[in-house]
């Protein structure tokens, strides 16, 4: 079995790996990073956004040794040790998440759509970016007010050097 | 008010964790030595097994062991139940036919279970069963309602595939009001069939104690405790002491974790089998195969009103598809959940329902959010809104005029509402939404080629299930009370045992908010113990709004024993008379003097017992209770939605949606109004997105995301929502549950106000573009001819 190395909120992380291992399979199960989840099978639901190489992407459409030498951060690496990232904030605050399936997903997402789009979201923004990403619970109003409340803080407070 | 306790809208407890990626689903638990399961599913709707062939399977890599039906039946494995007994109106009881966890010589629908493959890894498990052989005799299958009763016969013990043929309600009363009525109004419509999707997929890992000769089983379940009653008492895997099974963090349920399906069951006796742990994960194409759906009903509907616009009687005859075999309380979905409820807020005298419910070969249906009222709700609340239109009478002024005013009121179908105000919530309701300026609004949106519509809907929908004996009477196999034990320790935190169940209602976060204002301790001293049946002794889980005003009647209720049983202790301890003790706020006090001892003193002297003879008062200071309830509670609101239509290209916008709800007493608002508003997003998506639709060879052809429209983000509006509050007389907290209410409320409305934009009532659900396209041909004409 061919190796796999990257660097994962931080660490660097090496392992042995089925070549057809998805990258969420890698960090579920070989690193044991449970927080990122799968809710399907079509890359549909974005539960499993992770950031790789600053960026957001569904963990599930990509092969674990294609992130080969990555740096990789997942919702476990977001908060600044004790101190949660505004984004993680902001949804404890509005109520954002119910069952909290979805939640690392729509946060990894949410702190990339504000390197992307900034700080001032407006409600229509928010929604449209929303597209690859489901939430059962919520019927997504709380989520939204979360995420333009997290955009703003993480214009005005200072960051985790991990998630910009 | 305290600051953290019932009213205040603090956040929630249990974030933190699934904020930080911390919380613990079923699929984030690993056991050491687990193998890993795959179901090899049937891909036909309805055929004969001739033969299985599992020989090469066995022999593959990895391969733990292979079971067919043949194992079940050997083992005595026993079926999967539908634990509510439903008669026909001849009085026979229903007919269920066998369901057995892995298929025996037949197959039911597309995705029964027919052989499962345990190996190594997953990926071994699905190559393995690619080398089972199955001979299959394929039969014609049933599929949709209209040619159920005519189709090949699914079950032998039901001709014509009737599951029962049940009726509720007064006929000849209905059929004199009938024939006295001024005007009648009639309606067809169809209750479309949903998948209920929850984010997280179900999982189990089963697990076998050699050393107790016990079973554990980790399970994405809403209620653990039935469902090792179910494993245990009719399964018959192993006695409940011998069993423990555990439901951590759950993502979301809606309905469908209720229900005790094979995949577990086959997980927890094929770790018994090997003497290892095995895991399965459902992954969502499986879940739209297999998860019970939702809905699935055909009706027809006439309401009676008189001269005056007074509804005289309603009659409803409908038709529900419980899918291949009854699943767990698949029978009482479409009768007790849902003849009840069509007198709606309505005073109406007669009422008369008949319900013929069918097998088809299609994946099983029971309870989804609302379950039984959503589809009442869409019966009541579209005639009442068909009616108005053709009396000529305003929607909302044709509803005041029926309201019922006066409680307790008895409905001709066995529900007695016992409080609420339906005209405060329709008036605030008028007042958020400005329908006063709805007029103007539809001229702008014509002057731009649109058209508009405004739709009312006033539900009422009957929660806190339920009194033991009265269900107990209709059916219902269990009593659906709920277990709560108040555990104070020496330095006076307090652990909440309770029998309910939460996967994401914010349990951890409420059910504190009643103990820390109760105590007068802070919130951070509480903590509340769910899911696990070793940890908590009995309890009945959570679907049908019950939790709050069902769940935590017996939390107060052992919370009164725990204090009465520490003002025994204050009394000894402040040298006092008993009847002298008063308890407020955190403390204990001597009536008219000022000694005075803290909760946490008085926690710790109930431990030590230095201060009182423990012959006569026991040490310790923890209480249970069991609450069941006396009567339903009838949470009940007015919703609106204001949409716009493109009638070029049949896109509907909602632009506003403003929800009235009457839900009792809140015990934090904040979490009521996101239950609300997840609610609404599931009716919104019924109403416009979502279908669950088999071809006629009974293949599921929205069986992915990809394929079944779930709502989006920018499928919705943000929600106004207001509250106006009866508090409910049947319980001591005053609550009568929100869980379900917008999901019940929303259907309705959306077509009301579709119907009202494009001016006639011939549109079904899901309104999907094309559907509301064809609609506005008519009313596109007429605008383009004015």
């Amino acid at each position: 079995m061919p190796t796999v190395s990257m660097n994962v909120n931080g660490r660097p992380r090496s392992a042995d790996v089925d070549s057809r291992t998805l990258l969420v399979q890698f960090l579920r199960e070989n690193l044991r990073l449970t927080g990122t989840h799968v809710g399907c099978d079509t890359s549909q639901c974005g539960a499993c956004v992770v950031q790789i190489d600053g960026e957001a992407v569904k963990a599930c459409t990509v092969l674990a040794l294609s992130c080969d030498g990555s740096n990789v951060l997942t919702i476990e690496g977001l908060a600044n040790g004790n101190e949660l990232h505004p984004m993680q904030e902001a949804f404890r605050e509005h109520h954002g998440l119910q069952c909290g399936f979805c939640t690392p997903g729509m946060i990894m997402t949410a702190v990339d759509l504000v390197r992307r789009k900034g700080n001032n979201l407006d409600e229509m923004t928010i929604r449209e970016e929303l597209e690859g990403n489901l939430c059962r619970c919520t019927g997504y109003h709380n989520i939204v007010k979360a995420i333009a409340a997290g955009a703003r803080n993480m214009g005005s407070a200072p960051q985790s050097k991990a998630a910009e | 008010m305290s600051a953290t306790g019932i009213g205040a809208s603090i956040p929630r407890q249990e974030d933190h964790r699934f904020i930080t990626g911390k919380g613990r689903y079923v699929d984030d638990i690993n056991r050491p030595g687990q193998a890993y399961a795959f179901f090899l599913r049937s891909p036909h709707a309805h055929a004969n097994i001739n033969s299985i062939d599992i020989k090469a399977a066995e022999s593959a890599p990895g391969v733990v062991a292979v079971y067919t039906g043949d194992d079940i039946a050997a083992d005595k494995v026993g079926g999967l139940i539908c634990g509510w007994l439903i008669h026909s109106k001849d009085g026979s009881p229903m007919n269920a036919g066998p369901h057995p966890v892995l298929a025996q010589g037949k197959v039911r629908y597309v995705g029964d279970h027919v052989a499962v493959v345990i190996a190594e890894t997953l990926a071994q498990a699905r190559d393995a069963s690619e080398k089972i052989e199955v001979d299959y005799e394929v039969l014609p299958a049933v599929v949709d309602l209209a040619s159920a009763q005519s189709g090949a016969q699914i079950h032998d013990v039901a001709p014509n595939n009737v599951v029962y043929d049940w009726h509720l309600g007064d006929k000849a009363a209905v059929d004199k009001a009938f024939a006295s009525a001024k005007h009648v109004t009639k309606l067809e419509l169809v209750n479309n069939r949903l998948v209920p999707n929850p984010m997280e997929p179900r999982a189990a890992v089963g697990e076998y104690e050699e050393g107790t000769d016990s079973l554990v089983l980790y399970t994405t379940s809403q209620n653990p405790h039935v469902a090792r009653l179910v494993l245990s008492a009719f399964i018959g895997l192993a006695p409940e002491h011998k069993f423990r099974v555990i439901a951590p963090d759950v993502g979301g349920g809606f309905g469908s974790k209720i229900f005790i399906y094979a995949e577990e069951t086959i997980c927890v006796w094929a770790a018994r089998k090997i003497r290892r742990p095995v895991k399965w994960n459902c992954d969502r194409t499986e879940a739209f195969l297999c998860d019970a759906h939702g809905r699935d009903h055909v009706t027809h509907a006439e309401l009676a009103t008189d001269a005056d616009g007074k509804i005289t009687a309603l009659r409803a005859s409908t038709k529900a598809n419980l899918g291949a075999y009854l699943s767990t309380f698949a029978s009482s979905v479409p009768t007790y959940l849902y003849a009840p409820l069509l007198s709606g807020q309505y005073n109406i005298p007669a009422i008369y329902a008949e319900v013929k419910a069918l097998y088809t070969n299609t994946a099983p249906v029971d309870a989804y959010r609302g379950a039984g009222r959503p589809e009442a709700t869409f019966v009541i609340e579209r005639i009442v809104e068909i009616a108005s239109r053709e009396l000529g009478m305003d929607p909302a002024e044709f509803r005041r005029k029926n309201f019922v005013t006066t409680f307790p009121h008895q409905t001709p179908v066995i529900m007695c509402y016992d409080a609420g105000d339906y005209d405060a919530s329709l008036k605030k309701a008028q007042e958020i939404h400005d329908t006063a300026g709805f007029a103007k609004r539809k001229a702008q949106s014509e002057s731009q080629g649109k058209l508009r519509g405004l739709g009312y809907s006033a539900y009422i929908e009957a929660c806190g299930i339920a009194p033991s004996a009265a269900v107990g009477s209709l059916g219902a196999g269990v009593g659906l009370w709920e277990s709560a034990e108040v555990r104070v320790n020496p330095i006076g935190t307090v652990e909440i045992l309770t029998g309910s169940h939460s996967h994401g209602q914010g349990h951890e976060t409420t059910f504190a908010q009643l103990v820390s204002g109760r105590l007068g301790i802070p919130i951070d001293n509480v903590s509340i113990v769910h899911g696990d049946t070793d940890k908590v002794q009995m309890g009945m889980g959570t679907y049908g709004s019950r939790s709050g005003a069902v769940g935590m009647s017996a939390i107060f209720k052992a919370l009164e024993k725990v204090e009465a049983k520490a003002k025994k202790v204050a009394a000894h301890v402040l040298e006092a008379s008993e009847g002298d003790i008063e308890f407020k706020e955190g403390k204990f006090t001597v009536k008219g003097t000022d000694k005075s001892a803290d909760w946490g003193t008085i926690a710790l002297q109930a431990y030590v017992a230095h201060k009182f003879n423990g012959q006569e008062l026991e040490p310790g200071l923890k209480e249970s209770a069991f609450w069941d309830p006396t009567n339903f509670t009838f949470p009940a609101g007015v919703h609106i939605c204001e949409l716009e239509v493109d009638p070029a290209t049949g896109s509907t916008t909602i632009e506003r949606w403003t929800a009235v709800d009457d839900f009792g007493n809140l015990i934090n608002p904040m979490i009521v109004e996101g239950q609300v508003h997840g609610g609404i997003a599931q009716g919104v998506g019924q109403a416009l997105l979502e279908a669950a639709i088999y071809n006629d060879e009974g293949q599921l052809i929205t069986a992915s995301f990809m394929d079944y429209c779930m709502p989006r983000a920018h499928d919705l509006p943000s929600y106004a929502v207001g509250m106006t509050t009866t508090p409910c007389p049947s319980n001591p907290l005053g609550i009568k549950g929100c869980g379900e209410a917008g999901a019940i409320a929303s259907p309705p409305a959306v077509i009301n106000a579709l119907t009202n934009a494009v001016g006639h009532e011939n549109l079904q659900m899901p309104a999907t573009p094309e559907r509301v396209w064809k609609a506005a041909q008519g009313a596109r004409l007429r605008q383009a001819a004015e």
